[in-house]
């Protein structure tokens, strides 16, 4: 079995590394796919206007796994951990900037062989500036 | 969700309100299309198996919502989540029920605020937990509130 996971050298030069910062314009549609997909009703959000604090799982996370897919190896990935701390929920009309990054990487022998665990971390700015979310999300990848 | 829960009411060791979810594999596409992730380990089932897992998987990102569904409803519509973390320990399937479960670990009043810290979990039908951590609720304080006629949680 090979000492490390082939291929992980290009995902180990990104740790530190800042992504570019992405805008996301919130609209209402986004926040009632997300409710409808959690299957929660609370009238808080059931009209599109406020998003709960679990929407910014929802908030850049699709570009950044695409950036990060074309640099792993791995054939599969499972989420380890998340954690969330919200400021301020975020509001329909709101320009959101996420900035991601990988802050940690390291790789252990598991069950599946060489695995790798990544920890990414990301920031969710509004258009005043004011920071509303910090997300910190651990992915298993092997 | 109709009932105001307030900082004053809640006690170390209070439950919180167990939230039950039973995810289909319909479920599991319109999540994968909320946020973005197209694993295939969460909607393809031969995919899934050679993976070495018994099919397809909730995502563990989904039951970190349900987690946030738990404590949303808990707090009601003045009370706030501030932080949640989870760590995914095992799998939950469609098909399968999923019991999203709390319990206050402690209290305290910071910067004029009323934190309440509670253990969070998911359990599968057999009662392993398949994921757990903490979260963070803010609560408002009731001093105004006509105590008359309601049910302590």
């Amino acid at each position: 079995m090979a000492e490390t996971l082939s291929g992980i050298e290009k995902l180990k030069a990104k740790v530190g590394v800042r992504w570019q910062p992405r805008e996301y314009t919130i609209e209402g549609e986004m926040i009632r796919r997300f409710t409808r997909a959690v299957g929660d009703p609370n009238p808080l959000w059931k009209d599109g206007t406020t998003a709960p604090p679990t929407f910014t799982l929802a908030t850049g996370f699709e570009q950044f796994v695409e950036d990060l897919m074309k640099l792993t190896p791995f054939n599969t990935v499972f989420m380890g951990s998340t954690e969330i701390e919200s400021y301020q929920p975020m509001k329909l009309g709101d320009v959101i900037t996420v900035v991601f990054e990988i802050s940690n990487l390291r790789e252990r022998k598991g069950q599946m062989g060489r695995m790798a665990f990544l920890t990414f971390e990301s920031t969710y700015k509004n258009q005043e500036q004011a920071l509303v979310a910090k997300c910190r999300q651990m992915v298993i990848g092997y | 969700m109709s009932i105001q829960l307030y900082y004053q009411d809640v006690r170390k060791g209070d439950e919180v309100t167990p939230l039950v979810k039973e995810p289909t594999p319909r479920q599991l596409v319109m999540w994968a299309g909320a946020v973005g992730d197209y694993m295939p380990i969460h909607y393809d089932q031969e995919y899934a198996r050679s993976r070495g897992l018994k099919g397809i998987i909730v995502h563990g990102q989904l039951v970190g919502a349900f987690l946030g569904q738990l404590m949303t409803d808990w707090v009601g519509k003045q009370g706030s989540l501030s932080k949640l973390s989870c760590s995914y320990k095992g799998m939950n399937y469609p098909g399968e029920k999923i019991t999203l479960r709390g319990k206050v670990l402690r209290k305290y009043v910071r910067g004029g605020e009323n934190f309440v810290e509670c253990s969070v979990w998911a359990e599968n039908p057999k009662g392993e937990k398949t994921a757990s951590g903490t979260a963070t609720v803010v609560l408002p304080y009731g001093d105004d509130y006509k105590r008359k006629g309601r049910k302590r949680r």
